[in-house]
């Protein structure tokens, strides 16, 4: 694909411990072309947020990549040393974090915060990074801008904020955005109103987005492509309305089940029994066998790798050819 | 603002009446004035005749009210041993005092805050570790103890620095300053480390531990994820946001360097205030002590004020009324 914006290829993220090397993410492998959202789903500790935390070139020690490629807009981004990667960042990547209201710094003007990143990442003047910083803000729909550039962060409400992190995600104009839970801490009535930013900001600007969620009504509402993770590796990718509709991965299907509809009678939710492994102690073959409905032999040993099922890419035993010719 | 500033400015007023009030009670049971300012052999009238002249036959109450007044007119009795009014005894001896304190203060910040943001940012460097554990024999060191140490290296052994006094002072009108000759400045070298030593350890470990956890917040990530330089995100936005609650106990510190010069001062024969009070006491000279006590309380008050305006000044998150007026 020409328009591809990021292509990870079998990145794996360890973790060095005492007790040894976890790895956090383990192969996973998904593309976002321009102006496509792909959300990312999964219970805590799937490994989504790692998973953007690791394009960024973000993650805390001791964790590492210690394997795959990042490839953004075709130049690998995963090697590059420190300092380029700082000019990446914010530059070509943006990102938006779960938490607007300790996102910001809260000692300095949000206007002096978003000019900072501009002349950080481009020649402006002060004068027109400031003139830039007072469109970005009424871009994202921040009432009287000129105004409220001054204002300190603490002046702001949640919405309002996560309002000002997205501009600041935005300010460089980046190809991409990893927005990590963007919406998380922000009651719903304001969920939705920064989803529908998000989603209009990447159509007018062509941003391609990275959306971290464990919302599936965010996803429904905001992706073009869906990847479900289970313990560290990609489950089911693929276009939302096959995922949500027609998930194939039985992990997948659970996380759909759950979800309560306003037509069924209200009941007992439904829910996947058990819990994901933790990193110390994932299970041999598919990590998912212990709480798989329909697990059989070969799941126990062998893992599955993705393979296409239609217009999605399933990690599943079920869906091998060999296995329906058996 | 200004209201702020008032209303602290009265409860400092009322803190000083108290103080007063306890110093003054408590010089009660320090001894006998009156023995020694007559001889042995005395007859009991004219000791009568000296205590009713000193008006130290009155009830305890009249006494502080009439000291009271005289302070309030600048005027702090004489003392007892001197045969001198005692603000002019204290006004001769503070440029000692401040100018030892001034420096102690300048190398407790200095070399604290510089130390304690290189222990924060280069946490795993040897170097870092030595000042941490050097840090520790600083804090529980008693000062007299770092002082004898260092007259005994410096000045006993490498003959480097003199062991007590000032050196050659230059009078300025009625201030007499040691900076301006080369043995004034010698002479400050031992006194101003062993009297900041113990308050420059414990900013550096107070800037540390408060560095590393700046170094974790939300907002320090996403600079870093907004691709602000190395330099930025830790000098403009890590170090400003640890100075926020360091400032507080550096004050109180710092008053607390002018307060316990005594024993600095005692141990280098430093001509100031608190070498006067530590003879005060030996001589029992009542307005000596109690004259020392509520200026000591009343740059503790200041200082006080001082940092809770620089509190608003660094943090826009207490500029209540100035904050929604902007």
């Amino acid at each position: 694909m020409s328009d591809t914006v990021l292509s990870v290829r079998d990145l794996s993220v360890a973790f060095e411990t005492r007790r040894g090397t976890l790895t956090a993410i383990d192969g996973v492998s998904f593309d976002i072309a321009k102006g496509e959202i792909l959300g990312v789903v999964g219970e805590s500790g799937a490994g989504k947020s790692v998973t953007g935390a690791a394009v960024i070139g973000l993650i805390d020690p001791p964790g590492r990549i210690a394997g795959g490629t990042i490839t953004l807009r075709g130049e690998r981004i995963d090697d590059l040393p420190p300092e380029r990667m700082r000019r990446v960042r914010g530059r070509r990547i943006g990102m938006i974090f779960q938490d607007p209201l300790t996102s910001l710094d809260p000692l300095y003007r949000v206007g002096d915060q978003i000019v900072e990143t501009i002349r950080t990442h481009t020649d402006l003047s002060q004068k027109a990074a400031r003139a830039r910083a007072i469109a970005l803000l009424a871009e994202v729909g921040i009432p009287a801008p000129e105004r409220r550039i001054d204002g300190y962060p603490h002046e702001f409400s949640g919405g309002m904020r996560q309002r000002v992190v997205i501009a600041l995600a935005l300010a460089a104009e980046p190809e991409l955005i990893i927005a990590d839970e963007p919406t998380t801490a922000l009651d719903v009535s304001v969920q939705a109103q920064i989803i529908t930013l998000l989603k209009r900001l990447c159509r007018d600007h062509g941003t391609a987005v990275m959306l971290v969620t464990h919302d599936m009504g965010v996803i429904a509402e905001a992706a073009d492509r869906v990847a479900v993770m289970y313990s560290g590796r990609i489950a089911e990718i693929g276009p939302v309305a096959d995922v949500v509709r027609e998930p194939r991965h039985p992990y997948a299907a659970g996380l759909m089940g759950a979800i309560p509809t306003l037509t069924q009678s209200p009941g007992r939710l439904a829910q996947i029994p058990g819990s994901m492994p933790r990193l110390t102690a994932i299970p041999a073959g598919c990590a998912f066998h212990p709480r798989c409905p329909k697990v059989f032999s070969r799941c126990r040993v062998e893992r599955p790798e993705p393979i296409p099922v239609g217009p999605s890419r399933v990690a599943c035993h079920l869906f091998d050819a060999q296995e329906n010719a058996a | 603002m200004l209201a702020f500033i008032l209303r602290r400015a009265l409860q400092s007023v009322a803190v000083l009446a108290v103080v007063g009030l306890i110093a003054f009670s408590m010089f009660r049971f320090a001894g006998d004035p009156v023995n020694q300012i007559v001889g042995a052999d005395t007859p009991v009238a004219e000791r009568a005749e000296v205590r009713r002249s000193l008006g130290l036959d009155d009830p305890t109450l009249v006494q502080f009210a009439r000291y009271a007044g005289n302070v309030l007119r600048g005027n702090f009795g004489i003392s007892y041993q001197f045969r001198q009014p005692v603000a002019s005894l204290l006004a001769e001896r503070m440029p000692a005092t401040l100018e030892l304190a001034f420096c102690a203060t300048v190398f407790a910040l200095s070399v604290g805050i510089l130390m304690g943001v290189y222990c924060a940012l280069r946490r795993e460097t040897w170097l870092a570790k030595l000042f941490q554990a050097v840090s520790l024999v600083g804090v529980s060191l008693p000062t007299f103890l770092i002082g004898i140490l260092l007259i005994f290296l410096f000045s006993v052994t490498l003959g480097w620095l003199p062991s007590y006094g000032r050196g050659d002072t230059v009078r300025l009108g009625w201030w007499t300053t040691g900076f301006l000759t080369g043995s004034g400045l010698k002479a400050l070298i031992l006194p101003a480390i062993t009297l900041g030593l113990f308050q420059m350890t414990l900013i550096m470990r107070l800037v540390r531990a408060e560095m590393l956890e700046v170094l974790r917040t939300d907002y320090i990530r996403f600079a870093r994820a907004r691709g602000l330089t190395t330099r930025a995100v830790h000098f403009g936005h890590a170090l400003k946001n640890t100075l926020v609650p360091v400032i507080t106990i550096a004050g109180l510190q710092l008053g607390s360097v002018i307060a316990f010069s005594i024993i600095t001062e005692t141990v280098f024969q430093w001509p100031g205030m608190g070498l006067l009070f530590v003879q005060a006491v030996q001589n029992v000279d009542i307005p000596i002590m109690a004259a020392y006590l509520l200026l000591v309380a009343a740059i503790f008050v200041t200082i006080n004020l001082v940092v809770d305006v620089l509190y608003t000044v660094v943090d826009p998150r207490l500029r209540l009324s100035v904050g929604k007026a902007a």
